[in-house]
């Protein structure tokens, strides 16, 4: 291990915290398998519901399981809220002092039609007793879990002062093992929850890429037993082949205007990168060496992309200009460096570190160049910045299945996905506001 | 006694790999053409040659689908993060390249392989390596460019699923993938 690399967990004690519970529709299960000392309790207390049957969801549950998986948050068990208070005028805010508790969250459920609800929720500041957001929305039936994600990011973004990325969705790719399985390119809500299956194949199926609008999808399709790149629109499943040459086509990864796609093609003989504009299906060539060059991603300002090569021998990542020209290295810690994922804010690279037989995501810091190991398992792989830029989202290894896991930038906070059945790999965080 | 033990399953190969019913006449030629692409052999170039000519289109139907045939050798395994062809897999290769070069409507695609470790499109990068290094050397023995065939699966398409050495063997692997065989 380099010396420069320090571990960003040392400190934390190691909780398997149980699970945001089990539903009979979660596909996934989320583990907070880590979480920081520092996370800040808030009471989310059940909304009002005035009816005789069930409600249509349990808005204040999902919106608890999201502070949670933030790790900022810590919210109280149902056993812990001395009183569930649905109106202002109930609160008890001294019993909530008492409990330690700095924030709580209220709200109703109310009927507005068949298969309509108004949702209504407040937060308030426990110490203070004054109201800080308060806020109706109209739904339906099919609405209301990104309802309760949307009040997930508002509450967030009120009290931490960073934008929520709950109402978001993630791309991954499922398959069963062995000969004729299935593969699947999946598209799922940040929690897991809705997941579709929007392509499914008996050949393999790679390297899901959003676009910028959270409109399409390109991947990697070997359906044919050759490899093409496609996109595909996710609301309407309409697709389209944009590269299918002779040898590799893969990685593909859209620029930030969303007009032009980097791809690898080996065409005229080794893997290079190209940038294909989508549009009119121009191709132009980015890189040019014996070696492989792949996994090219784009800087956020779009001037740039990082890629890995192995022209000095092993796999490292390197920068190039758009306009081409010669590509500088840019990682220099451990002996394996690949699989660039941009922050959104063009400020830190995460990666695969491979390093005495162990791959792990690390993330390098642009501005002071520092290197730091996030994960400790010893075969995770495809790190994608939440929209945010607070979370890591990588696939991992858990016994012998391939699950999804998630860290905090800073280390701090880490969770598993485990599907229910088969194995989900290659996860894709959507940018915001779907 | 092993050239002269190659030497004989060289001819026999030429033998089970000449050409089938109206193609006989020409695959027979190529089959001369053949062993003196495997070289080395020197002299032997001749006899095998020879023997390929003389019984062709009797076992040629057969020759894929012969079990105890080298041609029955289709998967060659690779070092860790490698794409050199070990010397023990040439001989294997080169009766490949020969059966092409004596079957000139045959066609063969090299499927390449990684182990899961790393990233999966740096995979597919290093599996399409292993690929190309079989099909240069099948190119280098007598077969024809548009004969052979690369595809890489990267780590796709393991056939072990252990998360250890013993797996990973097995996937580090290029496949001859020979239609309808």
């Amino acid at each position: 291990m380099n010396h420069q690399m320090r571990r960003a967990w040392l400190a934390i004690p190691f909780f398997i915290m149980s699970l945001l519970s089990l539903s009979a529709h979660a596909v996934m299960t989320i583990e907070i398998s880590e979480y920081t000392a520092s996370a800040r309790p808030i009471a989310v207390v059940p909304f009002a519901w005035s009816q005789p049957d069930k409600p249509p969801q349990d808005i204040a549950w999902i919106v608890a399981g999201d502070l949670t998986r933030s790790g900022l948050f810590k919210p109280l068990s149902d056993a812990d809220l001395v009183s569930r208070p649905t109106e202002s005028a109930q609160i008890n805010f001294r019993d909530w002092r008492l409990l330690g508790v700095e924030n709580i969250v209220i709200g109703k459920l109310m009927p507005d039609g068949p298969g309509k609800y108004i949702v209504q929720f407040q937060l308030f500041d426990v110490f203070s007793g004054e109201q800080l957001l308060g806020y109706s929305f109209p739904a339906q039936t099919a609405d209301l879990r990104g309802v309760a994600h949307h009040i997930s990011d508002l509450v967030f973004e009120k009290l931490t002062g960073l934008r929520g990325a709950f109402n978001t969705r993630i791309a991954y790719i499922t398959s069963g093992k062995g000969k004729g399985a299935d593969h699947s390119l999946v598209v799922a809500d940040a929690d897991g929850y809705n997941p579709k299956v929007v392509l499914q194949s008996d050949q393999p199926l790679m390297s899901p890429s959003w676009s910028p609008d959270g409109n399409s999808l390109a991947y990697v399709s070997f359906e044919g037993r050759k490899p093409s790149v496609w996109i595909q629109d996710v609301v309407t499943g309409k697709r389209r082949k944009v590269a299918g040459h002779k040898g590799i086509n893969g990685a593909p990864s859209w620029s930030p205007d969303g007009s032009r796609l980097a791809l690898t093609l080996s065409k005229d003989g080794d893997p290079e990168i190209y940038v294909l504009d989508v549009n009119s299906g121009r191709l132009t060539r980015l890189t040019n060496n014996a070696g492989i060059d792949t996994e090219a991603v784009w800087a956020p300002d779009g001037q740039s992309l990082v890629f890995t090569s192995d022209r000095s021998g092993r796999p490292q990542l390197y920068r190039v200009a758009v306009t081409g020209g010669t590509a500088k290295r840019i990682t220099f810690d451990g002996e394996y460096n690949a699989g660039a994922s941009y922050s959104p804010d063009g400020k830190r690279l995460a990666m695969v570190n491979g390093d005495d037989g162990k791959y792990r995501i690390a993330v390098l810091d642009l501005e002071n160049d520092l290197m730091r190991v996030l994960t400790e398992g010893s075969l995770d792989e495809s790190p994608s910045f939440a929209p945010n830029g607070a979370m890591i989202i990588y696939a991992s290894k858990y016994g012998r299945r391939d699950v999804l896991a998630a860290v905090s930038v800073d280390g701090a906070v880490r969770q598993r996905l485990v599907l229910q059945e088969g194995d989900v790999r290659e996860p894709a965080w959507s940018p915001l506001g779907k | 006694m092993n050239q002269m033990l190659k030497l004989l399953l060289i001819g026999l190969f030429a033998i089970a790999l000449g050409g089938c019913g109206e193609d006989s006449t020409r695959q027979n030629g190529d089959g001369g053409e053949v062993v003196e692409g495997a070289g080395g052999a020197g002299s032997s170039a001749d006899g095998a040659s020879t023997a390929g000519a003389g019984a062709g289109s009797k076992f040629s139907a057969n020759a894929l689908d012969d079990p105890a045939s080298p041609l029955a050798v289709r998967v060659i395994y690779f070092a860790y993060d490698s794409d050199e062809v070990l010397p023990e897999y040439r001989p294997n290769l080169n009766t490949h390249a020969e059966f092409l070069a004596a079957n000139p409507s045959v066609h063969v695609v090299v499927e390449g392989h990684a182990d899961e470790r790393g990233t999966r499109e740096y995979n597919i990068a290093l599996g399409e390596r292993r690929a190309q290094a079989v099909r240069r050397l099948l190119l280098f023995q007598g077969a024809a460019f548009d004969q052979v065939e690369v595809v890489s699966y990267g780590e796709e398409r393991a056939i072990a699923f252990g998360h250890d050495e013993d797996s990973w063997k097995l996937n580090r692997r290029a496949e001859l993938k020979y239609e309808g065989h």
